[in-house]
This record gives structure tokens, C-alpha cells and sequence, in this order.
């Protein structure tokens, strides 16, 4: 019996999802052993046009890395969703849209000006920015399009699956390689890893208080942090109450917070949103200056509480209008 | 940017307790306000979730008001302390996406207060009228 044939492709990343199929180590012979990698730019000399010349749907699942913020991500995601049964989003940023997603909070001119004309070490006197044709002696050429808004992949393709984290852990890729091949796949549509959130499997829950009450708020480099205490009650942001849990917690373990790259759980669709609801719910006072004086603390609260899934959230991108 | 034929849509976000009654007060006393607010009852001002209040704007909404019981008179203690602490961040994160901080308030109006529902019905809709209109998703591209 023919292997089934996988694919890997990715778009806005930064390549660390496919460093995590990497890092499955020894057990990486066994997903070759058991499957035909047919397409990874990455790591093998297969082109476009091979992907194009496949039949619709013979490819079995393509793991699909990143955002979609560019024509060429586009054309490329809606090529592999034809020739694949089945898509995986792999990562953070196919999942939420993840760090590049930051970028709704500009749109395409403002990031082009600043890249190419106004950072403090550009040099470019003769002004010049990307352009998507340019005619030459030799003829035209072309440069993909920079989309004003980052997507998730599920914004652009059907997606059937998700697999979260930045990267995903080996043993969550292992799980949903391992159900792929034996077909025992969930409903479409699941995010494959436990629907519990962080906190639930924190260690540090133990030593946690009943009530947290938080008076100031701290960043990570301001103090010493205590190994042993939950985040929250230091004072620190962390995003374990409204992120979804099965990382391995390696962020607590090393002794730092959680960023939420995981994404939130089935029952939530804005995890900024929630996270704000219960994190400013502990906020020690009822004196609305003081109030205002502590939420002056947090610097960035919609970059942090959105720091991986601005594009997946319920407004999607900052209003440009007027600015 | 004030265009006299605009109409806001303002939703409101009204404690069963205090405003609600409030509101209706403003009926049967037969005071006369604009018709541009939505009302929506909720059992506490500290139930509206932050959710409620993006749905909104990203529906539609040119403005949004939460209304609670006047600090100390909270029905459940103290839930309308813990909408004015959301409310604080809340109105942080949206600036931070491009809404104007005046298209979300919070207002404390009782039960006893039907006029002054109406007083604050009226002026925020006069403020919005002159701040235009948010139109979140149209300015969306791609």
C-alpha cells in the first residue's frame, strides 16, 4: 500500500514550528518511515509546480505553518487546501495569527514607511519601497503583495484541525501524527491539545492564595521572581487564567510567566478580552484613582493580552481611520 | 466630521437593579430623550463582560455605555467596584485599537434617577453625534 503523502508548507513565520517537527528527534523516523513527505520548502527541492502538477486531494494532510499576510500565502494555502484531505494549522500563528499578527496594529504603509524610509538606520536617499512590479530592461518583475491586515489561516482556508503553541511540542505532534495515521481524529475543527486552561495543571496553583489581590503590577526584570509563587500574586502578567493548557508549562518552568501562545479554550473566542475581564477583577482597591494609577502601570495591555491572537480577536486589527 | 443627518447607535448595558428601573422611571415620568440608545438588561454592571462590549463595536455600535448602582449601593456588594476596574483597562485596550475613549462610558444613574438617565441618554448622544461615526469593519481591507 502507497504511504500517505504529507506536506509542510509555511507563510508569516519565523521557522521555529518547523525547527519543533525537528525536534521530534528519534521519533522523526518514524513519521518518515510511515508517511511520504512530498512537499517542504524548507528542508526539500520540491517545487510549486510539483504541488501543482498532484492530483486535487491526494495529498493526505498538510501541516501549514504561520500567517497569511501576503498574495503569494495565499495563492500557496488555497493550492495545498485543493490537493490536501485534510489541513492542519500548525503553530500560533496559523492558529491566532501569533507575533506577526501584531503587525493589524499598522497597516501596510505605515510598516513600509517605517521599514524603508523613517527607522534610524535606513539609508535609502533615493527613497525606494517595494514595489509589487518593476520593468526592466529585461522585462517586468513581480513581488507578492503586502496585505494591510494579518490572517489567521482559518481567515483564508478551511482549516480542519489546530495544532497551538509557539512552537507546538513534540509530543502534541507526535499525538496528532499518531491519530492521523491510525485515523482515531477528533470532531473538525479541534484545537489538538487538552480544553483546560493553564492554571488548571500549574504547578504553582498549590501555593496559590484563595483570593488573588494584586495592588501593583510588575514586569519580569523589576524583581527577583519567587520559583515557588504563582505569577499573578507577584504582581506579574501572566496569561495562564485564559490560555488553553497541554504546553508542558516549559515557560513556568523556566520561571516565567505565560504569554498565552497557546490560544484560549473552545468555550472563548476573545482571549484578550477575557484575560482583561478576570485579571482586572483582581485588582486590590475600589478607589478609582488608585485604579487608574495601577491599570497606568500596565504598558501595552492590548499587545500583551493579544500578543498572539490580535488577527483571531473580535476586532481583528486597530480602527486606522485618522491616523 | 459632524454631520447633522447622523444618528448614533449607542448600546447600553443596564443593572437590573438600579438603572433598568431608572430607565423605566424615564417612561412613566413621561421625560422626553433621544431614541439612540439600545438598552440591554443585565443583572449587575460587573456581569457585563468585556466580550459584550467589543461584540458591540465590531457590530456596529458608534457607542457603548455601561450603566451601574452608585458606588456602595451595589446589589451583590461589590460588582459595580469590579466594572469600574475593567472599565479603566477596558478603555486603555480599545485606544489602543483606534476607538476614541469618549464611545465608552460608565454611568452611575438609580432607580430614583429617571431624569437623570434621560440627562445622560442625551448628552452622550450629542457627543458621539459630534465625534461621527465609528464604522468598525468598513475601514477593514483585505
Amino acid at each position: 500500500m502507497a504511504k500517505p503523502k504529507v506536506a509542510f508548507y509555511w507563510c508569516a513565520s519565523c521557522g521555529g514550528c518547523e525547527e519543533a517537527v525537528i525536534d521530534l528527534a528519534e521519533d522523526i523516523l518514524k513519521v518518515v518511515e510511515a508517511v511520504d513527505i512530498v512537499f517542504w520548502p524548507v528542508a526539500l527541492d520540491f517545487k510549486r509546480k510539483d504541488v501543482e502538477a498532484m492530483e486535487d486531494g491526494s495529498i493526505a494532510v498538510s501541516f501549514i505553518n504561520g500567517a497569511v499576510r501576503t498574495s503569494e500565502q495565499q495563492e500557496m494555502v488555497e493550492l495545498l487546501r485543493r490537493k490536501s484531505g485534510l489541513v492542519v494549522a500548525f503553530g500560533s500563528c496559523s492558529h491566532l495569527g501569533g507575533i506577526p499578527g501584531l503587525a493589524n496594529f499598522w497597516d501596510r504603509n505605515a510598516i513600509v514607511n517605517r521599514a524603508y524610509l523613517t527607522t534610524p538606520s535606513t539609508d535609502n536617499p533615493d527613497k525606494v519601497i517595494p514595489q509589487v512590479s518593476y520593468e526592466t530592461e529585461v522585462g517586468e518583475l513581480t513581488l507578492p503583495e503586502i496585505y494591510d491586515t494579518v490572517n489567521s489561516l482559518d481567515q483564508v482556508i478551511d482549516v480542519d484541525y489546530y495544532l497551538p503553541g509557539c512552537a507546538p511540542p513534540p509530543d502534541l505532534i507526535m499525538n496528532a501524527v499518531t491519530a492521523i495515521l491510525e485515523g482515531k481524529l477528533p470532531p473538525k475543527g479541534s484545537v489538538l491539545s487538552p480544553n483546560k486552561s493553564l492554571c488548571d495543571t500549574c504547578k504553582r496553583n498549590e501555593t496559590k492564595p484563595e483570593k488573588l489581590l494584586i495592588k501593583e503590577i510588575k514586569r519580569p526584570y523589576e524583581i527577583l521572581i519567587d520559583p515557588e509563587k504563582c505569577f499573578l500574586e507577584q504582581g506579574l502578567l501572566c496569561m495562564g487564567p485564559a490560555t488553553r493548557g497541554g504546553c508542558g508549562e516549559r515557560c513556568i518552568e523556566g520561571n516565567m510567566p505565560c504569554r498565552g501562545c497557546f490560544g484560549p479554550t473552545d468555550q472563548v473566542k476573545d482571549m484578550g478580552a477575557k484575560f482583561l475581564s478576570a485579571f482586572a477583577s483582581m485588582l486590590d482597591t475600589n478607589d478609582e484613582e488608585e485604579i487608574k494609577r495601577i491599570v497606568d502601570t500596565i504598558v501595552d495591555p492590548a499587545g500583551t493580552f493579544y500578543r498572539f491572537s490580535l488577527p483571531s480577536s473580535i476586532l481583528k486589527r486597530r480602527n486606522m481611520k485618522g491616523i | 466630521m459632524a454631520d447633522n443627518d447622523f444618528e448614533p447607535k449607542l448600546v447600553g448595558f443596564l443593572c437590573r437593579w438600579c438603572t433598568y428601573q431608572g430607565a423605566d422611571l424615564a417612561g412613566t415620568s413621561r421625560i422626553q430623550y433621544p431614541p439612540n440608545l439600545v438598552p440591554i438588561r443585565v443583572m449587575c454592571s460587573g456581569r457585563v463582560d468585556p466580550v459584550f462590549v467589543l461584540n458591540a463595536f465590531s457590530r456596529g455600535a458608534d457607542g457603548v455605555v455601561i450603566f451601574g448602582c452608585h458606588p456602595g449601593d451595589c446589589h451583590y456588594q461589590e460588582g459595580n467596584y469590579k466594572a469600574v476596574r475593567r472599565y479603566n483597562l477596558l478603555v486603555k485596550l480599545i485606544e489602543q485599537l483606534g476607538i476614541e475613549k469618549e464611545r465608552l462610558r460608565l454611568e452611575w444613574v438609580s432607580a430614583a434617577e429617571g431624569a437623570r438617565y434621560a440627562k445622560v441618554v442625551k448628552e452622550i448622544t450629542e457627543e458621539i453625534k459630534q465625534l461621527g461615526p465609528l464604522n468598525w469593519g468598513r475601514t477593514e481591507e483585505n
